[in-house]
């Protein structure tokens, strides 16, 4: 679905934010692109809906390479949630903002009004239909923000920290709700550093560090590295910190979530009893 | 001694409809390390606000029930004698950051309290040192990442070195390891210097550990007041959308399959220790 090749991309400052970059995201995937504050993230994924163009190297986004077309176009498959809402919002009400992106596209009226209702239901944001998306918490904006995306349906999604600013009940519904993309055959793209969240919802992780990719591999295998997580800025999940403690008893060390501590202990507590 | 001390506070945004809070009375200790959460839109960032007099002075409408800052009654005092006492670092930190480089942006509060140039020459290093970002001195705040942002924010109201400091989220665009260092930076002002610290936060599972008081809130009022390992203990405050720490949430769902532990963790240590205790034993 995304093929990058051997991207690097300079700002007009000289800031060279990404240098040789090579990934390969599959149609239906799920990855977690994570890493320290200035590592490329961002910079990396704006490549793939064009709002940014390699310096060097190409990068093809269902079949298209981003150079040969224009951001609208892309933007149709792929759909950018920012990270800080305030950068996407500028309606007067939430139903406003919702329904902007669809009227560019030029949707049908009633076709307009079916996803509005549906992507307000979706994203619990009913009740602030004619709120003015400035008047809500961070919290809420960031929903404002991802159902104004999910509106339009587009192939790809990319969520940049979706998690900022979210309290858990929305990042357990972000969660299922991702899943939920997955099964629909939808790539999901997240860039975050919030290693509780990966832990439990298990994609396959890209590590970056200094506008490189560190490691690829699945959340099991990074996230209890911690040499590894460690120059991306990033610490161990909890539940892996524990198992490290743990593991001179002879538990293993790959897990990452409470689900899986409760499940390994319990076993673990049988055999030796 | 109290703080920060509200009694039966309740609010109204100008433009809201909804109570933004409801009959909020709380006490914070001198010295406290405070930690406020609730789900998003509960109420906490706007209880931040009447802290130092934003609300109702900036916001207006009306507020209903008493605050005393540091003994001073917000409803009496402008914004601009309550700031002397009580920083408040915001969540978007591009709401708070304006000037052409990162120094003037940290003298900038000192400037408007008329501190000595050498004072604040002195303030302004010893801010930039603490939260590590004396090598962005000269860069302009907008041209930085969101993380190097935050710390320019905590670092202006650090230069100020007020009594109490009201972060609302100031880790949430910082990765595991920055957020961590912020936290010792939060930590350390709070346990060298007494400075009282309220810290609004979601990120329980690095936030815990600094805790000695925490509020939950929901809806506007404050459902929950106590010591950190009672309240994340309480199978409430999970039920309420709380991320309690992952340590914690362990703790709980062993002890209902039977596993009794010697006490509820809050830190990946603490549970590593208990949990030690009975595989040991067995």
């Amino acid at each position: 679905m995304i093929e990058v090749k051997d991207v690097s991309f300079t700002y007009p400052n000289d800031v060279e934010a990404l240098h040789g970059v090579s990934l390969k995201i599959q149609d239906g995937e799920f990855v977690a692109i994570m890493g320290q504050n200035g590592a490329g993230k961002t910079t990396l994924v704006k490549h793939f809906n064009g709002l940014l163009k390699p310096t060097k190297g190409e990068v093809v986004v269902d079949g298209v390479n981003t150079t040969k077309a224009s951001v609208a176009t892309l933007s149709r498959k792929v759909g950018f949630v920012f990270q800080n809402p305030d950068h996407q919002l500028f309606c007067e009400t939430v139903k406003d903002e919702i329904a902007f992106a669809l009227k560019n596209f030029g949707f049908k009226e009633n076709t307009i009004k079916k996803r509005v209702t549906w992507a307000l239901n979706l994203l619990d944001l009913k009740k602030y239909r004619k709120t003015s998306p400035f008047m809500l918490s961070g919290g809420e904006r960031k929903r404002v923000a991802l159902a104004s995306v999910l509106a339009w349906n587009p192939k790809v999604i990319i969520l940049d920290e979706p998690t900022i600013g979210q309290d858990q009940k929305q990042k357990d519904r972000l969660r299922q709700f991702i899943n939920q993309l997955i099964t629909q055959g939808k790539t999901v793209v997240i860039v975050t550093h919030d290693v509780e969240f990966v832990a439990e919802c298990n994609p396959k992780i890209v590590l970056m560090a200094n506008g490189k990719i560190l490691a690829e591999g699945s959340a099991k295998q990074i996230l209890t590295n911690r040499y590894l997580l460690t120059q991306a800025s990033i610490v161990l999940p909890q539940i892996a910190q524990i198992f490290t403690g743990l593991a001179d008893l002879g538990l293993p060390i790959d897990v990452i979530n409470v689900h899986e501590a409760k499940k390994v202990l319990l076993d673990f507590m049988e055999v030796n009893s | 001694m109290a703080v920060i001390e509200t009694k039966g506070l309740t609010y109204t945004y100008p433009s809201g409809t909804k109570r933004a809070l409801e009959d909020v009375s709380i006490t914070i200790e001198r010295g406290e390390f405070v930690v406020l959460t609730g789900p998003s839109g509960c109420g906490k960032t706007t209880l931040c606000r009447c802290f130092n007099g934003l609300v109702p002075h900036f916001y207006g409408g009306k507020l209903e029930g008493n605050v005393l800052v540091t003994g001073l009654n917000v409803h009496e005092h402008s914004i601009y004698e309550l700031a002397r006492h009580v920083g408040l670092v915001f969540q978007n930190p591009e709401n708070q950051l304006f000037a052409l480089s990162v120094e003037k942006d940290v003298a900038f509060g000192l400037e408007n309290l008329g501190v000595p140039r050498d004072e604040m020459k002195k303030r302004v290093d010893w801010a930039l040192q603490t939260t590590d970002i004396e090598d962005l001195r000269e860069r302009a705040p907008h041209e930085l990442s969101g993380g190097q942002q935050q710390r320019v924010a905590i670092a202006s109201v650090l230069a100020m070195q007020p009594n109490v400091m009201v972060l609302d989220e100031p880790t949430s665009f910082l990765d595991p390891l920055g957020a961590q260092r912020i936290f010792e930076v939060i930590n350390e002002l709070n346990k060298n210097l007494g400075i009282t610290v309220v810290l609004v936060e979601h990120r329980l599972d690095l936030a815990a550990r600094y805790a000695d008081h925490v509020i939950i809130m929901d809806e506007g009022r404050v459902m929950l007041d106590g010591k950190p390992r009672e309240i994340f203990g309480l199978e409430k405050t999970r039920l309420m959308g709380i991320g309690i720490p992952k340590s914690t949430r362990l703790y709980q769902v062993l002890e209902k399959s039977g596993v009794h532990l010697s006490k509820v963790p809050i830190t990946s240590e603490e549970a590593t220790q208990i949990l030690k205790e009975v595989l040991n034993r067995d």
